[in-house]
């Protein structure tokens, strides 16, 4: 396989009245074609603004990305100039957000909405693109397709006006698709087709996903590589099994041990203390470091740098000081609960 | 009708002892929102029947949970249980002492006397705190409404009830924008726990929390429920969460309970169709068992509860309907095995 995409040194920031925003620190990662990628966190752990950052979304001012390349398909999209990146986004990188509510037009039939993009990109006129535009609304799901086209946003569910934007999503045959929370308004039922649909469709259009969530479960699924963010830094990276079962990282030990799980009866939930941290104030040493349950010294003013795993597999990262293979990590968070 | 209808929905309902004691006790209840039509001269031209005839009972000391999607009826339900909604038809009943008694006739000074045993914590954190008053006010604004107790011995009691969720009794005179979200939520268990109430329902506690923040705040309900012997009413759309912290879970679609059985039993052995496809589309946190996982995809959209399909409501998307389901009225909650009833003519 080869690389479709590779993210060097990303640091993005945003200048508020209240200070400065670190919300992206300096992350690397690649992105192979065809492949899905999850990427992992909490609220305000960068995981959106560093997509923002790849699309060249992120509103300025106030945020300005520092630093760092995204080599996509061998040119830099941060260097790219406005009107070559807009050829860009929409056509080769497409993106689905979370509220399919807010982001489509309420006032513009879908019909209109989706051919936007295919009379833009792909330079047809308004026969074809209604002709594709029916296509792909049968292709995601949506049951008398051609019709539908007339209708405005409100006629749709929640999970139909998803469909949508999956449909819009695809509209220009795009290498990447990009998928910020794209279930995480859906009730279950709804998630469930959601992640059928894309699961059906990225083997039918052979594209690239990094798929956002919060939900440790749904990336489980979908994803082949995860990245786990934290206060705007990778903290763990690899294949979803390797990261699932030879879990390396403190927070991501913490965050599965804090799932309860529906497949068997569990006991008290271990769960991480304290909070998540405060965003405006720089990172000096280890960002888990207050909640680390088995943090040493070193951890207060060393920053530590991803790297592959000891013993583990090739692709498998992880940013931490200790080897939690070597302690009992879930002694030692119980031990720190209680204090 | 639902064939429960003036049957004890437990074996140990009725008889009263003392693993089983009904705490509350809802027959019947039912809560229609109207629809109107005009401008000046309004009439109603429809209901939306958000609970439409649910029966179920509340045992002292124990977790209900209330499952289901979104517009499903139940925080509806929970509201209707607190009356903070008058409910259409049915009865809520309340132990108090040894007797169970009507709330739903209750009016005025009584209803309100009724109030302090049985308390609210909201979903969202944010919108449910006054942002103009203070953590200390907040907490002990039950205090003055219910005048419970003396004004000098509250500044000490609020502090007592602030370390007990877990929060810095110094924090008592901030407000609430200066504290995180999982902070907010204990403000807000703190204020339910202050008339010292028997029975809380919970509606989506923990929804609006990160996942790191919602273990440390269910560890501590589950902590206060066997401190001070509460009882919940635990409303979720999380079902991994729910299976946790409830011993019995009833499963709620357009206005109905299609299933109600303790937490285990449903979850290894779901009789409803629907309660299958609910627990197969969660995902759950393991690769290995996600590539494995034979989803039940149902398709379409859940009906709208002002019109809902005539016979059983989950005709439309039911992987195994047939006949009678179109043409026999709404299934009942039949006891299928004992403490597990389920509303589907494809059982029993």
């Amino acid at each position: 396989m080869a690389v479709l995409m590779e993210v060097n040194n990303l640091v993005t920031r945003f200048y508020t009245q209240e200070g400065t925003v670190y919300a992206v620190n300096d992350i690397s990662y690649q992105l192979q074609e065809g492949e899905t990628l999850g990427v992992v966190g909490e609220s305000g752990s960068g995981k959106s603004v560093h997509s923002l950052s790849i699309m060249g979304l992120i509103p300025s001012p106030p945020g300005k990305v520092e630093n760092g390349e995204v080599i996509f398909r061998g040119r830099d999209l941060l260097q790219l100039p406005p009107d070559q990146m807009r050829l860009v986004r929409g056509a080769e990188i497409a993106m689905i957000f979370q509220d399919p509510m807010t982001s489509l037009n309420p006032v513009l039939t879908i019909g209109s909405q989706i051919t936007e993009a295919l009379k833009l990109h792909m330079g047809m006129n308004n026969n074809q693109a209604n002709e594709r535009a029916a296509e792909l609304l049968s292709l995601v799901g949506i049951p008398d397709a051609a019709s539908r086209l007339n209708n405005y946003p409100h006629q749709f569910s929640g999970g139909m006006r998803q469909r949508v934007m999956i449909a819009m999503g695809l509209s220009c045959n795009p290498k990447l698709l990009i998928a910020d929370e794209p279930t995480t308004a859906l009730d279950v039922t709804i998630q469930a087709q959601i992640i059928d649909l894309v699961k059906r469709l990225r083997e039918e259009f052979d594209m690239a996903i990094i798929w956002i969530s919060h939900d440790l479960g749904v990336v489980a699924g979908i994803a082949d590589r995860i990245i786990v963010m934290y206060a705007g830094t990778i903290v763990e990276s690899g294949m979803v099994e390797e990261v699932f079962a030879d879990t390396r990282h403190p927070y991501t030990l913490g965050l599965l041990q804090s799932l309860p799980r529906m497949d068997r009866r569990s006991q008290r939930l271990i769960s991480i203390e304290g909070s998540p941290p405060d965003m405006r104030n720089p990172i000096d040493g280890c960002p888990f470091v207050d909640r680390c349950p088995v943090r040493i010294d070193r951890c207060a003013t060393e920053t530590p740098v991803l790297e592959g795993v000891p013993e583990g597999h090739q692709d498998h990262m992880m940013a931490c000081w200790v080897d939690v293979r070597e302690l009992d990590i879930v002694a030692a968070s119980e031990g720190a609960s209680e204090t | 009708m639902s064939a429960v209808a003036d049957q004890p929905l437990s074996r140990n309902a009725a008889e009263g002892d003392a693993d089983g004691r009904v705490l509350v006790r809802v027959r019947n209840l039912k809560k229609h929102f109207p629809i109107t039509s005009g401008i000046v001269i309004q009439r109603q031209v429809g209901a939306v029947k958000a609970v439409d005839d649910i029966s179920f009972d509340i045992f002292e000391g124990e977790t209900l949970g209330l499952v289901g999607e979104s517009g499903c009826g139940k925080s509806t339900t929970g509201r209707t249980v607190l009356q903070l909604y008058e409910p259409t038809a049915g009865s809520v009943q309340l132990r108090v002492d040894d007797e169970l008694q009507e709330l739903t006739e209750m009016k005025g000074e009584d209803l309100r006397r009724m109030r302090r045993r049985m308390q609210m914590i909201f979903q969202d954190p944010y919108a449910s705190l006054n942002p103009r008053m203070s953590v200390g006010r907040i907490v002990s604004e039950p205090l003055r409404i219910h005048k419970t107790m003396e004004r000098n011995e509250q500044e000490g009691y609020v502090e007592h009830l602030l370390e007990r969720v877990g929060l810095n009794p110094y924090f008592v005179n901030r407000y609430p924008h200066e504290f995180s979200g999982g902070q907010r939520q204990r403000i807000g268990i703190a204020r339910a726990l202050a008339l010292e109430p028997g029975f809380i329902v919970a509606d989506e506690p923990i929804s609006a929390l990160d996942v790191s923040i919602q273990a440390q705040v269910v560890n501590l309900l589950e902590d206060l429920q066997e401190e001070l012997n509460l009882t919940y009413l635990f409303i979720a759309h999380d079902l991994s969460m729910v299976r946790h912290i409830c011993d019995r879970v009833a499963v709620m679609y357009l206005g109905k309970i299609v299933e109600l059985a303790p937490a285990d039993e449903l979850y290894e052995n779901p009789l409803h169709p629907y309660t299958q496809a609910l627990l197969s589309a969660v995902p759950v946190p393991d690769p290995m068992r996600e590539k494995r996982a034979q989803r039940i995809i149902l398709t379409g959209d859940v009906p709208s509860p002002s019109n809902p399909p005539e016979g059983c409501n989950f005709n439309t998307r039911c992987p195994v309907r047939f006949g009678l389901c179109y043409d026999a009225p709404d299934p009942g909650l039949i006891e299928a095995t004992p403490g597990h009833y389920v509303a589907c003519h494809r059982v029993g």
